[in-house]
């Protein structure tokens, strides 16, 4: 064990993935490979139970997602369920099966938030990255209404190789939208997105045209709209602070009930995640053994163990460690600091410049 | 940012004012994230915004009286917080 359980902070959030089924099967989708089907999802009084225990765990956000959260018919009532028991709500949604009535009906039950993904900022190659006809042009109608409802609102534009030379105009386009935040949100190389990396990794050029951009616009943003803005790992010297660090302020709750530390942890092999049937999400966080396992800096190898940032990246993210590294417990390759390093220039280079088509997400049965 | 000691602010959509017994603190509770607050950032919250809220230059008055300091300290804490806390997207003109 990493510490001991006195040490452990209250979560601050937990994600919800309500199921894994949707109506968009974008190449980059964070879900696993192997997706949940729907016969094995959580029913209305599993997730309300989980609500409750996000509460007593000490959580102060739920972010309900999927997979695409609105096929449930039940988020009305797991929204209400949230607002009852004191949980601020987010939801982090496709939007193509939204509209202004069911909107209105999940901001009565107390929803807060809505956060809506675009794949590109033209319907064309939006609906081709997306896999769905007409998906565009109904996000936007969408989050016209999440505005006009009052909510607040979110656009999560999700960069690669195929839109990433059109970050000025995602922006242009939040502002329009009356959106208060926009995460430019490049594309993280996991689960179907690690498939796909050859397809979708932008080129260094397309980065740094990218990074001036978004740094040229930031100071006149400010005030009018929220940025969230990362640099892309494969083409950082220093890694972020995956999930704000393994077990710091993340809980993830899969369609089925494994208690995940992150949506993409299930990759790390010999990790043992417990379920909502096991114990409650507060004893899961305190001491499941999954989230001990990299929580803290008693874990980590060197040269984490004698940086000076160590309690700021936390060692980077333990699911890009496995996939690089080929060690989930090794310094993240991101690091220019890492032995590994440059494996990932290796793998960069070479899959930026390859040609290959994408493989689209596969459906939850 | 500036923010104008005749104007108002209110808290942004999404955003809201809540305790949370757990952390025995206030916190403004936005998309995403959680600021906590301090004593004086919640007393100047309060006063800045509502459904009655005064003027920014109402809410320095009645800060500097509740607090019996000199209002032009007062108004430079009051409007350097509520500049940052525009700026950061937690309040709204």
């Amino acid at each position: 064990m990493s510490c001991t359980a006195a040490d452990v902070d209250a979560p601050y959030a937990v994600l919800a993935e309500l199921t894994h089924r949707c109506p968009l099967r974008c190449p980059y989708c964070s879900n696993p490979l192997a997706l949940d089907p729907a016969s094995r999802e959580l029913d209305t009084d599993g997730w309300k139970r989980v609500i409750d225990q996000a509460a007593d765990a000490g959580a102060l956000q739920i972010h309900f997602s999927g997979g695409e959260p609105c096929v449930r018919r039940d988020l009305e009532a797991l929204v209400a369920h949230a607002t009852a028991v004191g949980l601020y709500s987010n939801l982090i949604t496709s939007a193509v099966l939204l509209d202004a009535e069911r909107l209105a009906r999940l901001k009565a039950a107390g929803l807060q938030h809505v956060q809506i993904s675009l794949q590109d900022v033209e319907p064309e190659g939006a609906d081709r990255i997306g896999g769905f006809k007409g998906g565009h042009a109904r996000k936007l109608e969408v989050a016209r209404a999440v505005v006009e409802a009052g909510l607040a609102l979110t656009i999560n534009a999700v960069l690669h190789r195929h839109n990433i030379e059109r970050v000025d105009d995602f922006i242009d386009l939040a502002l329009e939208l009356g959106a208060g935040r926009i995460e430019v949100a490049n594309v993280q190389y996991y689960g179907w997105g690690l498939t796909n990396r050859a397809a979708l990794l932008p080129t260094r050029e397309q980065l740094i045209a990218m990074d001036h951009a978004v740094r040229a616009r930031l100071p006149s943003l400010a005030g009018r709209i929220v940025v969230d803005y990362v640099v892309p790992d494969y083409y950082a010297r220093r890694p972020k602070a995956c999930m704000g660090g393994w077990g710091r302020r993340f809980m993830n709750v899969t369609p089925s009930g494994r208690v995940l530390p992150c949506h993409a942890a299930e990759t790390i092999p010999g990790l043992e995640f417990e379920t909502v049937f096991d114990r409650p999400l507060a004893a899961i966080w305190r001491d499941g053994a999954a989230f001990a396992r990299y929580r803290g800096t008693a874990w980590m190898p060197e040269p984490c163990q004698s940086c000076d940032r160590k309690e700021q990246d936390w060692g980077g993210c333990r699911c890009q460690a496995l996939a690089l590294a080929g060690d989930a417990a090794a310094t993240d390759p991101v690091c220019e600091l890492s032995d590994a390093h440059g494996t990932v220039a290796e793998l960069r280079d070479r899959d930026a410049a390859a040609e290959v088509p994408w493989r689209y997400r596969g459906a939850a049965g | 940012m500036t923010v104008a000691e005749d104007s108002r602010v209110r808290l942004a959509p999404g955003v809201m004012l809540r305790h949370d017994r757990n952390r025995g603190a206030w916190m403004l509770m936005a998309p995403e994230r959680v600021l906590t607050l301090d004593d004086t950032a919640l007393a100047v919250l309060r006063a800045c915004t509502g459904p009655d809220a005064p003027t920014i230059g109402g809410a320095i008055d009645a800060l500097a009286a509740e607090y019996d300091a000199p209002r032009g300290e007062i108004a430079t804490d009051v409007l350097e917080l509520l500049a940052d806390l525009r700026l950061k997207g937690y309040l709204a003109p």
